[in-house]
């Protein structure tokens, strides 16, 4: 297990930089500065603040000094938002991301996993052609139809939760964003879920267990649900992806304060540092993310050899 | 024995008499058949243009007498123009950017999987390591950076989706390649070239046709979603993403602006889904086992 994941960690390296690279040619590639305003500046005063930033260096030179500053957890100055750091912009944005996308995630895996078993249990029922066709709609409607119409319904013609922002950062402000978020991944999990157990259910192991007058419960929890967590266990990488990206969406939406907008402001404002931070960070997540899935999948099957 | 008999059904009659039987994907199949000859036929139904704006009918609702049969939106444009020609524009996007990501997907795919060995590693190895990218941030980044051109949306979106396409044409070619029915043929002494089109490609064909119906619904959805952030097409074209933006602005005063284009985009989504999963069923070989 300690070697395995040593070689995983090591295949990452290459990832991070192909991750790196792309980011940084991709953002200094694109024509405008960070400098750009109405009125020009002063070609002195540009050359200076070029300077200051080390824009003036070589692109190679640049990426280096970048590198560098981010092995010791330094994502440099952002260019927008003054006297700030990327860094302390990523600190105070991530924890309300987190928030939200932990809780969408939760949700989504509770109640996928619950609706998705029980439709494989009344396999072809009216229940199961039902909870089917409800999650082919959560995920054939997108995340920014789903929230305005939600926000339409339950802010606006009802009043029953506000229609944005964080207000104190009580839970009615987190009940629409959490769940625009998480309607999309509870879909694909239930039908992830409803597959693996219908296979799982028809496999030798659990006829066996069935035959053993085993309690209907004891199967599903003791039995069937781990074997029938593999998809779902590898499809969490993605949902992660899904999650973040849909964030950025989300948090435009309802106003919230998070890491999500950061990144579209800044990609707009040409703010260099703030963007690559971004990205850089949510791909670290990322391929951090499915490190521990691959980790998981192992220690959920041990036949599988990498 | 007659010649009729002997001709026995094909890969793709028997795929369709079961699709036919699966009554959701029909529906579903019908629906999306449709959207796509309202969006075609769109300057037939309607009096207006996209960009024609009438300021004595501004945020009006939807009503059969004065033709705006969505309403209009806060610039007085009609909205069932608007949506219809929104339509042709996602749905294009969506058809391009997929063949795009089809092209590039089948090349690679085949390739790895035909030649194998360090080649085979070599590339797959690079589509591993594109796959743990954050790509939805870069289409973004390149959205911003180099202009709402339509032409960049195919590029981008389809420069995702081929990592998928790839992964599952080279599985398939290398499971293909070592199938009893090819080596038979071998055995028979039917030609490589003769193999690759009775054989393999018929067997490839399945699963790509399969995906590219579930490929063109997620490229609509990034588009749609590129737009939403205002990155997508720039007015007065306009696509179900922008409206459905547009929409949820002045949803509180005009919520038809938001709920058509909405309810198209949704529908047109759901019904790709319905029918690529009712395809996928039809053209899954493990499954016929089972259903006989």
């Amino acid at each position: 297990m300690l070697t395995f994941a040593f070689k995983r960690l090591l295949t990452a390296i290459p990832t991070l930089l192909v991750l790196l690279a792309l980011a940084f040619a991709l953002i200094r590639v694109a024509p405008g500065g960070p400098f750009d305003a109405e009125k020009e500046l002063p070609p002195e005063i540009e050359a200076r603040l070029n300077e200051a930033y080390h824009l003036d260096e070589p692109l190679y030179q640049q990426f280096g000094r970048y590198l560098g500053g981010l092995l010791q957890g330094d994502f440099g100055p952002s260019f927008q938002y003054k006297d700030y750091t990327v860094t302390e912009l990523i600190s105070a944005g991530f924890p309300v991301s987190l928030k939200l996308g932990g809780l969408a995630m939760l949700l989504a895996l509770l109640v996928g996993l619950s609706m998705g078993t029980w439709a494989a249990l009344h396999q072809n029922s009216r229940t199961d052609h039902a909870v089917m066709a409800l999650a082919m709609t959560g995920i054939s409607i997108p995340v920014f139809v789903m929230a305005p119409l939600l926000i339409l319904f339950f802010a606006v013609q009802l009043r029953w939760l506000p229609a944005g922002g964080l207000g104190d950062g009580g839970w009615a402000n987190l009940v629409l964003p959490v769940v625009s978020l998480a309607l999309p991944q509870i879909a694909v999990v239930a039908r992830l879920t409803r597959g693996s157990m219908i296979e799982v259910l028809r496999s030798d192991f659990i006829r066996t267990a069935r035959a053993q007058g085993l309690p209907q419960r004891e199967i599903i929890l003791g039995h069937a649900l781990k074997p029938a967590l593999l998809p779902i266990v590898s499809y969490l990488g993605p949902a992660t992806a899904g999650i973040i990206t849909g964030s950025v969406v989300i948090e435009q939406i309802f106003g919230v304060p998070g890491l999500g907008r950061y990144f579209v402001q800044g990609a707009l404002n040409r703010d260099y540092t703030l963007v690559m931070g971004v990205v850089v960070f949510y791909g670290v997540l990322i391929i951090l993310f499915n490190f521990i899935v691959d980790l998981a999948y192992r220690w959920l099957d041990p036949r599988v050899k990498l | 024995m007659s010649n009729a008999q002997l001709k026995g059904a094909g890969l793709w009659a028997d795929a369709w008499r079961s699709l036919r039987r699966n009554r959701a994907a029909m529906v579903a199949l019908y629906l999306m058949m449709t959207v796509v000859v309202l969006v075609l036929a769109a300057p037939l139904l309607s009096p207006f243009s996209i960009d024609s704006t009438d300021w004595d009918q501004i945020s009006i609702a939807p009503s059969l007498s004065t033709q705006h049969y969505f309403g209009t939106d806060d610039v007085g444009r009609d909205l069932f123009i608007r949506t219809l020609y929104g339509g042709r524009i996602s749905l294009m996007v969506g058809l391009v950017a997929t063949l795009v990501s089809l092209i590039i997907g089948i090349a690679w795919g085949a390739t790895a999987g035909y030649v194998g060995g360090r080649t085979d590693q070599f590339m797959m190895r690079i589509v591993d390591v594109l796959y743990a990218m954050p790509f939805m941030f870069f289409v973004i980044l390149l959205m911003v950076f180099f202009g709402r051109n339509i032409f960049m949306i195919f590029i981008a979106v389809g420069a995702i989706n081929w990592l998928d396409m790839a992964r599952i044409v080279r599985g398939q070619t290398l499971s293909l390649k070592k199938k009893e029915f090819v080596e038979a043929a071998r055995a028979g002494g039917v030609s490589s070239f003769n193999i690759v089109r009775r054989h393999i490609v018929p067997n490839l064909l399945g699963i790509v046709v399969v995906y590219v119906t579930l490929t063109i619904p997620q490229v609509i959805l990034v588009e749609s979603f590129l737009s939403f952030l205002g990155l997508g097409v720039q007015e007065p074209m306009t696509s179900w993403g922008a409206l459905v933006n547009d929409g949820a602005q002045a949803m509180e005063s005009a919520p038809w602006a938001l709920i058509f284009p909405a309810v198209f985009l949704a529908l047109t989504l759901f019904c790709f889904n319905f029918v690529g999963d009712g395809l996928r069923d039809a053209l899954d070989p493990r499954d016929r086992q089972e259903r006989s």
